[in-house]
């Protein structure tokens, strides 16, 4: 017998206090469709001066890309995580910034961090293996690029929300790939955003794949965009080949959290066509037909489409911008081909401010180590001089 | 005159002096600001940051979501951008998701962008147990911290050390995991906010007690154990030093050792777990540098190699006065059986 049912019982539950959903969630919810502009009635109004500095970096872009994987082949770099395919994304990440503003990139956004004017040298050494971070932050507002997934957008909002409590217009773009929005901080870093409005935007590159992994086994959602809704802020879906579009989507969104509008979630349908790196087998995973398919939605090739059609774009101005990528490629190659210098001893310079008695004391190790080491080779050297 | 009567030393908290080092903090330095869950309105679960939203806003002391992967992965942000967080874990178990922003991403930043990028970050971690605290509530882990290259680990014993500690974290411009025995934070003291004596710089161990017979070094919760214990020992004829290590990334060494080297036995005494805990490193280190002054193997007394118990049953696990004695006599019996 319930309590309900016992004769006589005097409790009446009231009803709870009535119920409304904090934030109306409809204006938050992407649309169905990824918003292109390339190909569609929305081109004529794309700005063509834009439009040909993005064809021009992205031919850059792809030259680098192939560049980086060649290098990985000759031993000069470790790994390459190749964004062929996925360069308008890159390139429209780069370019949707202004200079004060901060770039959060993903270990395979090398790309972003170049078209962003970072030296590609110095771009390269962490996949190079001379040193992890090879330039200033501070002094290119690109924060190192993160190999662990996701980790990197919490300092995007930390970021973000410091430079708005200093008074500065200042808006942090944190990028991750569709695997990382699996990850816990992914969900940390987009709720923290927005319970603080904090002028961030996070750009979800879903090339389809995590590694191996494709997206229906990473994620029921409808699309990754729909999860803003959750945080109570806007998701918009975009097709990641296109150079416009992304631009475009990702330039409303900057200007949206610079006026105190609050982050935005958005994400780029879009493709890798290399594999996951040099170490990774994609056949193992995915078909031919599906990567030429691909193929046939190539980001270089919609932008080039739209601009013959408008006449911006002639033969000679195509082979202008592949000699300047082929010269670029040319320098990034020599400089590569160089082995860099490294000093042991900075291994015990940047652990702390100032070195513990510990680290004082391994150092010293180390020195006598290298000493004897020279001895050695000089003693060697003099043997084969004899 | 008047002035040095206003200053005059009263009995306060750990925890008052803590909130006090937050507070002359946050006035001198803008840029210090205090983030955590309960933090603000609250004043923490311990009230430790009581009144500091009140006195700074919520600006500068915020109460977060709950989440400590994202307390401590945007205070990365805003040390990026020139501020110096200060981020409260509330309890030693409940730090654990931001084990990952820490070891990857706070203790690393200063050495992968080769002294570009420092990070300023203090993270106070309220540890340990004896405080009738359920499961995740009494953790000790600071071994896990101290295995993390580019972290400090510090932790306080006393009123006194709670606030120079902490004010000389938040002053670093090196991530500090900054241990709060939370067991000492009702304990008292008498000592004068007004003008806290010199604070010194983290990494320099401390002489509690001094004596003959052997050293006791330990740290945090398990201080006053041996301070206790050194008094228990008197009616032995041992004659104990108790070192008190205040930090233990950087490891003083060198006190330690100068006190070894005189006694000739030592006792490592902590809470945390024996093996794989602090103790097994404290003790290679001493045995490495004072081989020929020890007079019997360097022994330790730690907590039991279990997850921590329940609260019915942590006064069998925590090493009290007792087990302390008996590690003593133990080093008197490796003399006489030579």
């Amino acid at each position: 017998m319930t309590v309900q049912e016992r004769p006589g019982a005097a409790y009446r539950p009231t009803p709870p206090p009535a119920w409304k959903p904090r934030t109306d969630p409809a204006p938050l919810l992407p649309d169905p469709e990824p918003y292109r502009v390339l190909g569609t009635g929305a081109a004529s109004g794309a700005d063509p001066e834009l439009l040909l500095r993005l064809y021009a970096e992205l031919v850059r872009g792809r030259r680098y890309n192939a560049q980086a994987t060649a290098l990985t082949k000759q031993g000069r770099l470790a790994v390459y995580p190749s964004s062929t395919g996925q360069e308008a994304c890159q390139v429209a990440a780069a370019l949707a910034l202004e200079q004060r503003d901060w770039l959060f990139p993903s270990y395979r956004d090398t790309l972003a961090a170049v078209a962003r004017g970072l030296d590609p040298v110095q771009a390269l050494t962490l996949l190079r293996g001379d040193w992890h971070t090879g330039y200033d932050p501070h002094e290119h507002r690109i924060a190192p690029l993160s190999t662990p997934l996701a980790t990197q957008l919490p300092h995007a909002v930390g970021l973000a929300h410091a430079a708005r409590l200093e008074g500065d217009d200042v808006v942090a773009l944190a990028m991750v790939g569709d695997g990382g929005t699996s990850e816990g901080d992914f969900h940390e870093a987009l709720n923290f955003a927005a319970v603080w409005r904090a002028p961030v935007v996070f750009f979800v590159q879903n090339n389809g794949f995590a590694i191996s992994v494709p997206l229906a086994k990473q994620t029921a959602a409808p699309s990754l965009a729909h999860k803003a809704v959750g945080y109570g802020m806007p998701g918009r879906l975009v097709d990641g080949n296109d150079a416009a579009a992304v631009h475009e989507v990702l330039g409303e969104a900057v200007a949206r959290a610079r006026r105190g509008g609050g982050p935005t979630l958005v994400e780029a349908i879009t493709y890798r066509i290399d594999a996951h790196t040099n170490a990774d087998d994609a056949t193992r995973y995915r078909g031919d037909g599906e990567v030429e398919a691909w193929r046939a939605h190539d980001p270089i090739r919609l932008l080039e489409t739209e601009l013959t059609g408008r006449g911006l774009l002639d033969e000679d101005a195509v082979r202008a911008a592949a000699e300047g990528a082929e010269a670029m490629a040319a320098r990034l190659r020599e400089r590569m081909n160089a082995d860099p210098v490294l000093h042991p001893m900075d291994l015990f310079e940047h652990v702390y401010a100032e070195q513990t008695g510990q680290l004082r004391e391994q150092a010293a190790q180390l020195r006598a180590e290298l000493e004897a080491e020279g001895a050695e080779d000089a003693h060697r050297a003099e043997g084969d001089a004899r | 005159m008047s002035t040095a009567t206003a200053r005059q030393a009263k009995p306060a908290t750990m925890a008052q002096a803590l909130q006090r080092a937050m507070r002359d903090a946050m006035s001198e330095d803008p840029a210090v600001h205090v983030l955590g869950e309960d933090v603000g309105t609250l004043g923490g679960v311990f009230r430790v940051t009581d009144g500091l939203a009140e006195e700074f806003g919520e600006d500068r002391c915020t109460d977060t979501p709950l989440a400590e992967a994202g307390i401590l992965g945007t205070a990365v942000g805003m040390a990026m951008y020139g501020l110096r967080p200060v981020v409260e874990m509330q309890f030693d178990a409940f730090a654990y998701p931001a084990f990952e922003q820490l070891i990857s991403h706070v203790s690393r930043m200063r050495n992968r962008t080769r002294g570009a990028m420092p990070l300023p970050i203090t993270v106070r971690v309220p540890y340990g147990g004896g405080i009738g605290g359920v499961e995740h509530h009494s953790d000790s882990s600071e071994a896990y911290y101290m295995a993390t290259p580019g972290l400090h680990v510090v932790t306080p014993a006393t009123v006194e050390d709670a606030y120079g500690l902490l004010r000389k974290a938040i002053a670093s411009d090196d991530p500090v995991v900054f241990l709060e025995p939370k067991r000492l934070y009702w304990s008292k003291a008498d000592w004068s906010p007004d003008a806290p004596a010199a604070v010194e710089p983290i990494g320099r161990a401390v002489v509690r007690r001094t004596g003959r017979s052997a050293t006791l070094v330990t740290y945090g919760p398990s201080v006053p154990v041996c301070m206790e214990a050194a008094e228990a020992a008197e009616a032995e004829g041992w004659d104990l030093e108790v070192v008190d290590l205040r930090s233990l990334v950087p490891f003083d060494d060198e006190t330690v050792c100068a006190s070894v080297r005189r006694t000739g036995r030592a006792v490592v005494v902590h809470e945390s777990t024996g093996f794989g805990g602090p103790g097994g490193e404290i003790a290679a280190r001493v045995t490495e540098r004072c081989f020929h002054h020890l007079e019997a193997p360097v022994l330790r007394v730690a907590g039991f190699d279990i997850p921590y118990p329940p609260p019915m049953l942590e006064r069998h696990h925590l090493p009290g006065v007792d087990r302390v004695l008996d590690a003593v006599a133990r080093l008197q019996w490796e003399v006489e059986s030579r």
